[in-house]
């Protein structure tokens, strides 16, 4: 036959099955009606005829069932058959069905959020042609080779210059941003940007989509300055017109050229960058060439068939070698190369793969509990299974019956949970700015593949446990016992106490890494910010170069604004720094202090550098502990003065006294200074915040804002109100200085603090929430597990009470029943939490792995839960009437 | 007398093809010709016929059409298809050569 003919007749008993059956009917129906008239035929009366027919006929069911069996689809409309039994057994037990399918809600779309998360961000390759030969590079120390430095100019040309190693390398200067000005009627904004040589797109094997990407010969320091644009902003500031090739951008008021537009698929590190510009016009030669100040970011793509580790020790011997050539500044001697993709992870591989462990946990324990529920439902329905079997259900069959009801439970559950999934997907996106790569998570075909899979798997497995338990050779017994209840069904109670033991363990793991977790953000919190919060409004701006040209010009400027703000009412202190405490990292520093013995060749002091206003202090409440602050004529040139911070002290100054020493800084100092600079030490203020959440203070020098400027600038207005209400005034004082400049993030002290937290803070939260709902979960299950057995027992507990028992008796005795499971998953989820809390180590503030406060905590909690469980059945138990528990016969 | 499920493995298919391959009857004609040219040996049971015919039908080798009997009531027809006439020659070949081989044994053993 030909297969449009096959296909034809497939269709045909698909859609039209109904019909195909009226018809076997009839087709037999006719069968009999001749075999009747053939017996008439022979002699027999109408009613003996019919008889007889019906006779040589068999059973007319089977013989239909027989003829139906070779039909197509049919095992589509047993499936079918089974799927409709199910639902409505389901239907027939609401509570334990709506229990169950919440469950598997729960804990499969928690699962494949964080699955779609962990998979999109850590595993999925990047966007570039051979992206696995695209590598970081970081300067290290052979004393200490974890640490990644930042790259120095001139050690990356020495780099370029001899390593074997790499096709291409090139530089990027990470987190940029220009004033944008306003043009053909746009508004000024403030745009991120990365500056890049011209390998660097290269590298990454980009190609423009609209005019050309960097060539060499933009990368002169006297070239003219030239942008690559997003596509986004291409789209959003030029309407994607072709026009916007050749133009010119003022960015901090200077003209850019576009010179192409880079592919709409183009994302690399941070989503929020709109243009790329090439660095070398922008920088000095010198800073270029230097070996010692350390301001790039590095990535190259290595020839076919280097390994990354090959690579290191290529660019190691080359570090080496520059290190002997300058033995005295803060050069490197090692280099450290990592998978680009790895690299861009790193700081959050941790937590996500944390996240998901304990997704993966919590579904386990809704697994575990379904399956629970389950072989309490067999329990319930193990007449109704006997008189099945009786009726000559096989047991393939029945076992196939109770897969079906929980893959129907789990395929509700993994439906709404992908459902859940995209809810949450969305939120946490939203709540964890921080993510890298997080422009690329959605639910893709991948993670519904996975969402099917799970789902598959969690119902396979929460129903074959109690299927495989049943056992038809015990029909008739079961049928027996279901008239005389006893305390019979040993294996099943012996199955649900493995199950809870397993899921109390599960559950104590998730509540030991929370504990942790939040006794860590605890510590958190209870580190002193060292400086007022309340209000205080901050916000950014940054003043142009080419258009404050000189230091005067700028400290200028910035005296008016600091005056000016200072006489609006309400005002009560105006600080200005470059860097606010907990807004991040900011720039550091090497130094030598000058009075001290000398430091072995080579090696130096680091520290943070903030350049603030004299009244910086006061404004923000940090206290000055002893010396003086800066006077307000330290401008540029009359300055050579530093403050250094409480723990700078105590690192550095081994507690001793530090005013009147000399801190002698190769970068910063008075800008007339040539060589490295001498900053006498006048003060010595108290710590703030640290520079990421998790550190603690780091050793600090403050040197005069007005006497040597950068180009950022965060102001800080502590007011006698609400602060969020001074910002329009505050801007408007700003837009009277200069209409021209913007300003950026404009936030509270609370909140800058608050963000900083935000993280730790996160994890911590999910995962208690996590642990909660496994704690519910476990509480359920063994309070179901408990109220089965007392019930199974109510018998055997009228004959003791009967018999003379007391009720305390009784209550202990259930007790017990219930505290064994829960006692043996606590010291087995004590064990395991051993080795768990090794792996969340690196997420831990100030708290160790094995913290006894938590462990002991976890363990009263446990406890304290299990026992209220407990209590509840087994107090029915003891209240028991035995003259009524005998009659329930 | 053998139910014909104690035949060889699908001889039955076989016998209802061969049955077909004349003209198009219903079900129960095909178990009264079965009946007939046998001598009353081979007696077809509804329970195998059915899904036989049924089993023939979803292969493609016999097709089905509703047509009036000869007692005027509606009843449902088999005929052979294209693939049904190659697939009986294909049968009748395999079942010659294994009677003829058959035989032998039994002649000569």
């Amino acid at each position: 036959m030909r297969w449009t003919d096959k296909l034809r007749m497939r269709l045909e008993m698909l859609l039209h099955r109904g019909r195909a059956a009226e018809r076997l009917d009839a087709e037999l129906e006719f069968h009999l009606e001749q075999q009747i008239a053939e017996n008439i035929a022979a002699g027999m009366s109408a009613e003996e005829a019919r008889y007889a027919a019906l006779r040589s006929f068999g059973n007319a069911t089977v013989l239909r069932e027989q003829a139906r069996e070779t039909w197509s689809w049919t095992r589509l409309e047993l499936l079918l058959r089974d799927v409709r039994y199910a639902a409505r057994g389901l239907a027939r037990a609401p509570g334990f069905s709506v229990i169950a399918i919440a469950v598997m809600t729960l804990g499969i779309g928690a699962t494949v959020t964080l699955f779609t998360i962990v998979h999109t961000v850590l595993m999925q390759p990047l966007p570039f042609p051979d992206q696995d030969r695209l590598m970081a590079i970081y300067e290290a120390d052979i004393a200490s080779p974890a640490g990644n430095h930042p790259v120095a100019g001139g050690t990356y040309l020495s780099w370029q210059q001899r390593n074997h190693s790499f096709e291409q390398m090139g530089v990027t200067t990470r987190g940029m941003a220009y004033n944008l000005s306003s043009a053909g009627g746009q508004l000024p904004e403030r745009v991120q940007a990365e500056a890049v040589s011209w390998q660097t797109l290269a590298v990454l094997g980009v190609h423009a989509v609209r005019g050309r990407l960097f060539l060499p010969s933009d990368d002169g320091y006297a070239s003219p300055k030239t942008a690559v644009i997003t596509w986004g902003f291409w789209q959003r500031r030029f309407g994607g017109t072709p026009e916007a090739i050749g133009s010119t951008l003022l960015l901090d008021a200077e003209p850019f050229i576009v010179i192409g537009v880079l592919p709409r698929w183009f994302a690399w590190s941070d989503a929020k960058v709109q243009l790329l510009t090439d660095v070398m016009p922008q920088i000095p030669e010198q800073v270029m060439e230097s070996h010692d100040a350390h301001n790039f970011h590095v990535i190259g793509r290595l020839r076919p068939g280097v390994s990354p580790a090959q690579a290191r020790v290529d660019l190691s011997t080359i570090s080496a070698q520059e290190r002997k050539l300058y033995p005295d500044g803060p050069v490197h001697d090692a280099a450290n190369v990592h998978p680009l993709l790895q690299d861009e992870v790193r700081e959050v591989r941790t937590p996500l793969y944390a996240l998901l462990g304990a997704t993966g946990c919590l579904l386990l324990i809704a697994c575990l509990n379904v399956a629970n529920l389950l072989v309490a439902r067999g329990a319930a329905r193990r007449r109704e299974m006997a008189i099945r079997t009786a009726l000559g259900g096989g047991r393939g069959q029945r076992i196939r019956a109770q897969v079906t009801e929980s893959l129907l439970l789990a395929g509700t559950g993994g439906a709404l949970g992908t459902g859940l999934a995209a809810g949450a997907l969305h939120w946490l996106l939203s709540v964890r700015t921080d993510l890298p790569r997080a422009e690329a998570v959605h639910l893709d075909g991948m993670a519904l593949l996975f969402a099917v899979g799970i789902t598959a798997l969690c119902g396979i497995s929460a129903g074959l446990a109690p299927a495989l338990m049943d056992d038809d050779r015990q029909v008739l017994q079961t049928l027996q016992e279901a008239s005389r209840s006893h305390s019979g069904g040993r294996s099943r109670v012996r199955v649900r106490r493995a199950l809870l033991t397993l899921e109390v363990g599960l559950t104590v793991v998730l509540l030991i890494g929370a504990g942790l977790l939040l006794r860590s953000y605890e510590q958190l919190r209870a580190v002193r910010v060292g400086c007022v919060t309340h209000n205080v409004l901050t916000m950014g701006l940054t003043l142009p170069d080419a258009q404050y040209k000189t230091q005067e010009q700028k400290s200028d400027f910035l005296r008016q604004l600091a005056a000016r703000v200072r006489g609006l009412p309400g005002a009560e202190g105006v600080g200005m720094t470059t860097m606010l405490p907990g807004a991040g990292a900011g720039e550091d520093d090497a130094f030598v202090i000058h009075e001290d013995p000398a430091l072995k060749k080579g090696a130096y002091l680091d520290a943070m550098i903030r350049w603030v206003n004299p009244e910086y202090f006061e404004a923000m409440g940090i206290p000055l502990l002893r010396g003086r602050t800066f006077a307000q004529n330290e401008g540029p040139g009359r300055s050579a003065y530093a403050i250094v911070s409480e723990s700078f002290v105590k690192q550095y100054s081994a507690g001793r006294d530090p005013i009147g020493k000399h801190i002698d800084d190769a970068n910063n100092g008075p800008l007339d200074a040539k060589t490295a600079a001498s900053n006498e030490i006048i003060g010595v203020v108290g710590d703030t915040l640290g520079t990421l959440y998790w550190t603690a203070p780091a050793p600090t020098i403050y040197y005069p804002l007005y006497g040597g400027l950068r180009g950022d600038v965060s102001l800080a207005v502590r007011l006698a109100y609400d602060p969020l209400q001074a910002a329009r005034p505050v801007q408007e004082v700003i837009a009277g200085l200069d209409r021209n400049l913007p300003v950026t993030d404009v936030l509270t002290m609370e909140q800058i603090i608050g963000q900083s937290m935000l993280d730790s803070s996160f994890d911590a939260t999910l995962l208690a929430l996590f642990a909660g709902v496994s704690l519910a979960l476990a509480a359920v299950g063994l309070f179901g597990v408990l109220s089965y057995i007392a019930a199974q027992r109510t018998t055997e507990m009228g004959i003791r009470m009967a018999l003379g028992a007391q009720r305390e008796t009784v209550l202990r005795l259930m007790l017990r029943d219930g505290m064994g499971p829960a006692l043996l998953g606590l010291g087995l989820g004590l064990a395991a939490s051993a080795g768990t809390a090794r792996l969340i180590r690196s997420m831990l503030y100030q708290t160790r792995p094995f913290d006894p406060g938590v462990f002991a905590m976890v363990a009263t909690l446990l406890l304290a839960v299990a026992a209220l469980a407990c209590v509840v059945p087994a107090w029915r138990a003891s209240r028991l009437d035995p003259v009524q528990a005998l009659r329930m016969e | 007398m053998g139910k014909p499920s104690d035949l060889v493995q699908g001889t039955l298919d076989l016998l209802i093809l061969k049955t077909l391959s004349l003209e198009a009857k219903h079900g129960w004609a095909i178990a009264k010709r079965i009946q007939q040219v046998s001598g009353e040996v081979l007696q077809v049971q509804q329970g195998s016929l059915y899904p036989a015919l049924h089993r023939l039908e979803q292969q493609g080798w016999i097709r089905a059409k509703w047509m009036e009997s000869e007692t005027g009531r509606q009843a449902k027809f088999y005929s052979l298809t294209a693939a049904g006439r190659r697939q009986m020659e294909q049968e009748t070949a395999n079942w010659n050569r294994l009677s003829a081989a058959i035989d032998l044994v039994v002649e000569q053993a």
